[in-house]
C-alpha cells in the first residue's frame, strides 16, 4: 500500500504498579513493532503513571499500536500525539573529554549555547545536562563528538499536549 | 470483615462466582488450598493426571457451558504444565481461570524449588494475570479475574497464589464491585457505523455472512439466521464459528479457508459485501490476505478493537458485541429492505454446494473412508451431542462433513491447533453437560498425547467416547510431505502403536475396534449406551488426503479437490 512511514508520538497512562511495563513492552517485542523510545515517570495522579513512546512506521502500525496498547487491563488511557500540538522534550547526561582548559572552555561556550549544565566537574572531563527535543540533543551530541564523548545516558522523550485539547486519537 | 486463611477466603470467592468444579493436580505450593478442599462441598474437585488436560477441561467446560471453567495446579512444574492449555484458551478466546501455586513471598525471585515466573510466562497467552500479594486481596483479585475472564473478548486469566499468602490469616472482606479504570468493553456499537453498514447491505448483490467464534460467544447465532434469511445472503463460517448456524439450514455454506467447502470459499470470494462478524480474518480462514474477497465491501463487527485492521482492513468497522450490532443492523435493514431478485446468485450457491456432496459420495469404496464416517457419525449421534476434535486430518473431516446443528455443540482447538486438546476438552464438556453424549473425533497421534486422562474419566465415571481415526501416521503432516515434499515421509509413522483397545482396557475403559461402517454403527451405539468411557479405534488408510485444500498462502480459490 506504500503509506509513509514516519516517527510518532503516543502518550500513555498506565497504573503505576509492578509488571505494567514488562507487559508493555512485551507486548511490543512480541508484535514486532518497532519502539525508538520508551520514557515512564510518575504522572499527575499518584497510581498512575504516563508512559511515553515514540515508534517508526505506517499509519497502520500505529492503529494496531494503540490498539494493542488499549487492550491491556492495566493500560487506562491511550492517545496518538500531534506533533503540531505537542511539547516533547528529553534529558541528556553526555560526560566529555577535556584534557585542557581550551576544550574545556569550548565545551562550556556551546553549553551555555544550548542552555545546558554543567552538572559534574572532574579534572579531565565535564558533565553536562541538556534538555530539549531530540533534534537539538542530537546537535549538540554531533558537537560534542570532536572533543571525544566518553559516556551519554538518554531519557527517551516525555511529552505533553499544549492547551486542552490535543489529542488526535482518542 | 471476617478472619479467615487465604485458602479459605479463595474458595468462599470461587464459590460467589458460582464455581462448581475445579480441575487440577496438587502440589507442595498449593497444598493449603486442597486442604481446604478437603472439607468443601459445594466445589467439586476432579483430580486430572497432566495440569495440560486440567486447562483444556477447564476449556472444555467454559465451551460447552458458555461459563468460566477453572483449573489449579502447584508451582513450577505444575504451572508450566497449563502452558499449552492458557495458550490454546487465549487463541480461541475461552474464559478459564487458572489457579497456580506460588512458592512463599520471601522465595520469590531465589530461584526456590519449583518456583517457575509463571506470571512473566503467561503475560503474552493470558487477558490478565495476578500475582497476589496478601491474603486480604484475594476476594478482589477473584472477582476481577472472573470478571476480565467473562466479559469483552473472553479469555484465560491466571492467579498465582504464593503458599504463605494461603497460609496467612486475615480480615477478609467480599465486595462484588469490580474498579478498573483500563477495561471498559465496548458493547453498543457506534449508531453511524450501523447506518454506513445497512447502506451498503442494501446494495448489496451478492451478500455473503461470515460467522466466527464470537457469535457463539455473544449468543448471536438467532441474529445471524434472521438477517442470512432476511438479506437471502449464505453464510459461511470459520472453524470457531461452527456452530453458529445449524448446517442443515438452506443458506449455510460451511467453513471457509484452507480446509474450506467449495461453496464458502468461492462464494466468500466472489461476494460484493462481505458481512464478517466476530471473526479475526486468521491465515487459515482468508489465505492470502491480498487476494482475499478482492471485490467486496467487508462490514467487521468485532467486540475487540485491535481484530480490526489488523489481518484485513475492513470497509466499515463496527466494535460491538456481535448480538447488539446485528440486532441493530437487522431494525434498521427490516424497514429499508425490499426483497431483491437474488436467483443467479443462489443458484450458485447451490450448484457450489452439490459439488461438496459429491466428495462424500465419491468416497464409497473400500474401507471406511473418513468423510463418509463423519456423515455416519451424524446419523447416529442426537443432535444435541458434543463433538471435540483433536488436530490434524481428523479435526478438518470433522469440520468439513460432520454437520452442526447448534452452537457449543462444537469444540475445537482452532488457533493453537493444539494436539492432545479433544480428549480433556470432551472430559471437561461432559462434566458441564452430563446428559448429552460427548464425543471426540481424534487421530492417533493426538490421542496418545493426553490418553492418560482415560484415568480421570474412568475413575470419575465421566463417560466419553473417543473415536480414533486410526492411520498409524501423523496423517496432516504426511499430507504436507505428499503434497508439497515430495512424499518425503519424514517422522510420521506411529507404527500402529499403542493398541487402543488394548490401552482402553488397561484404563478400565471400553475399547472397541470397528474395521466396517457396519461395525462402526454397532460399536457407536454399544458407546452411546455404555456407562463407561469408550474408544473406538477406527483404522483408517495412511494414504487419504483431507480436500478440498488450498495449499498456504495462497487464494481460497485455489483449491485442491483431488
Ligand atoms: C502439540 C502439537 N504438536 C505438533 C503439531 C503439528 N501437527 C499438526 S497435525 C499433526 C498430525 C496429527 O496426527 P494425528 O493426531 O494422528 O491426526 P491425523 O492428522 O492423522 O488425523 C501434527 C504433528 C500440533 N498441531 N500440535
Amino acid at each position: 500500500m506504500g503509506l509513509e512511514e514516519k516517527t510518532y508520538m503516543i502518550s500513555a497512562i498506565v497504573e503505576h504498579k509492578p509488571g505494567v511495563l514488562f507487559t508493555i513492552s512485551n507486548m511490543f517485542r512480541r508484535r514486532g513493532f518497532n519502539i525508538e523510545s520508551i520514557s515512564v515517570g510518575a504522572s499527575e495522579q499518584p497510581d498512575l503513571a504516563r508512559m511515553t513512546i515514540t515508534i517508526k512506521g505506517d499509519e497502520s502500525i500505529v492503529e494496531q499500536v494503540i490498539k494493542q496498547l488499549r487492550k491491556i487491563i492495566s493500560v487506562v488511557k491511550v492517545s496518538l500525539l500531534d506533533p503540531r500540538v505537542t511539547v516533547a522534550r528529553e534529558l541528556a547526561l553526555i560526560k566529555v573529554n577535556t584534557p585542557d582548559t581550551k576544550t574545556r572552555s569550548d565545551v562550556i561556550n556551546y553549553t551555555e549555547i544550548f542552555k545546558g549544565h554543567i552538572v559534574d566537574v572532574a579534572h579531565d572531563s565535564l558533565i553536562i545536562e541538556i534538555t530539549g527535543d531530540e533534534d537539538k540533543i542530537n546537535a549538540f551530541i554531533e558537537l560534542m563528538k570532536p572533543f571525544g564523548i566518553k559516556e551519554i545516558a538518554r531519557t527517551g522523550i516525555a511529552a505533553l499536549p499544549r492547551g486542552m485539547k490535543s489529542t488526535i486519537m482518542e | 470483615m471476617v478472619l479467615m486463611s487465604g485458602a479459605k477466603a479463595l474458595l468462599e470467592a470461587l464459590k460467589r462466582e458460582k464455581v462448581k468444579v475445579i480441575f487440577g493436580i496438587p502440589g507442595g505450593a498449593i497444598l493449603p488450598v486442597y486442604d481446604e478442599l478437603f472439607a468443601e462441598t459445594d466445589i467439586t474437585h476432579i483430580l486430572m493426571r497432566h495440569e495440560q488436560c486440567a486447562a483444556h477441561a477447564a476449556d472444555g467446560y467454559a465451551r460447552a457451558s458458555g461459563e468460566v471453567g477453572v483449573c489449579m495446579s502447584t508451582s513450577g512444574p505444575g504451572a508450566t504444565n497449563l502452558v499449552t492449555g492458557i495458550a490454546n484458551a487465549f487463541m480461541d478466546s475461552s474464559p478459564i481461570v487458572a489457579i497456580t501455586g506460588q512458592v512463599p513471598r520471601a522465595l520469590i525471585g531465589k530461584d526456590a524449588f519449583q518456583e517457575a515466573d509463571i506470571i512473566g510466562i503467561t503475560t503474552p497467552i493470558t487477558k490478565c494475570n495476578f500475582q497476589v500479594r496478601s491474603a486480604a486481596e484475594i476476594p478482589k483479585i477473584v472477582k476481577t479475574a472472573f470478571y476480565i475472564a467473562s466479559t469483552g473478548r473472553r479469555g484465560p486469566v491466571l492467579i498465582d497464589l504464593p503458599r504463605d499468602v494461603q497460609t496467612e490469616e486475615a480480615q477478609i472482606e467480599f465486595n462484588d464491585n469490580v474498579e478498573l479504570r483500563g477495561y471498559k468493553p465496548v458493547y453498543d456499537p457506534h449508531p453511524l457505523q450501523i447506518e454506513k453498514a445497512v447502506q451498503i447491505l442494501l446494495q448489496a448483490e451478492r451478500p455473503v455472512i461470515v460467522a466466527g467464534g464470537g457469535v457463539i460467544a455473544s449468543n448471536a447465532c438467532q441474529e445471524v439466521i434472521a438477517l442470512a434469511e432476511l438479506l437471502a445472503a449464505p453464510v459461511a463460517t470459520t472453524l470457531m464459528g461452527k456452530g453458529a448456524v445449524p448446517e442443515n439450514h438452506p443458506l449455510s455454506v460451511g467453513m471457509l479457508g484452507m480446509h474450506g467447502t467449495v461453496a464458502a470459499n468461492y462464494l466468500v470470494q466472489d461476494a460484493d459485501v462481505l458481512l464478517a462478524v466476530g471473526m479475526r480474518f486468521s491465515d487459515r480462514t482468508t489465505g492470502n490476505f491480498k487476494t482475499f474477497c478482492p471485490n467486496g465491501k467487508i462490514i467487521h463487527i468485532d467486540i475487540d478493537a485491535s481484530e480490526i485492521g489488523k489481518n484485513i482492513k475492513p470497509y466499515i468497522p463496527i466494535v460491538a458485541d456481535a448480538k447488539r450490532a446485528l440486532q441493530a443492523i437487522y431494525r434498521q435493514l427490516l424497514e429499508k429492505f425490499r426483497k431483491k431478485e437474488r436467483s443467479a446468485w443462489l443458484e450458485r450457491m447451490w450448484e457450489l454446494k452439490r459439488m461438496h456432496e459429491e466428495v462424500v459420495k465419491s468416497n464409497d469404496g473400500d474401507g471406511i473412508k473418513p468423510p463418509a464416517l463423519m456423515v455416519e457419525i451424524r446419523k447416529i449421534l442426537p443432535n444435541e451431542a458434543i463433538i471435540t476434535t483433536e488436530v490434524g486430518q481428523n479435526q478438518m473431516w470433522a469440520a468439513l462433513y460432520l454437520k452442526v446443528y447448534k452452537p457449543r455443540t462444537f469444540i475445537s482447538s482452532g488457533g493453537l491447533g493444539t494436539m492432545g486438546f479433544g480428549f480433556p476438552a470432551a472430559i471437561g464438556a461432559k462434566v458441564a453437560c452430563p446428559n448429552v453424549p460427548v464425543v471426540d473425533i481424534a487421530g492417533d497421534g493426538s490421542f496418545i498425547m493426553t490418553e492418560q486422562d482415560l484415568a480421570t474419566s474412568v475413575a470419575w465415571k465421566i463417560p466419553v467416547i473417543v473415536i480414533v481415526l486410526n492411520n498409524s501416521i501423523l496423517g496432516m503432516v504426511a499430507q504436507w510431505q505428499r503434497l508439497f515434499y515430495g512424499r518425503r515421509y519424514f517422522a510420521v509413522h506411529l507404527g500402529g502403536i499403542p493398541d487402543f483397545v488394548k490401552l482402553a482396557e488397561a484404563y478400565g475403559a471400553q475399547g472397541i475396534r470397528a474395521q466396517s461402517i457396519e461395525e462402526f454403527r454397532r460399536a457407536l451405539k454399544t458407546a452411546l449406551n455404555s456407562d463407561v468411557t469408550t474408544v473406538i479405534d477406527v483404522p483408517i488408510s495412511s494414504e487419504e488426503n483431507v480436500l478440498p485444500m488450498v495449499p498456504p498462502g495462497q487464494d481460497l480459490k485455489n483449491l485442491m479437490l483431488s
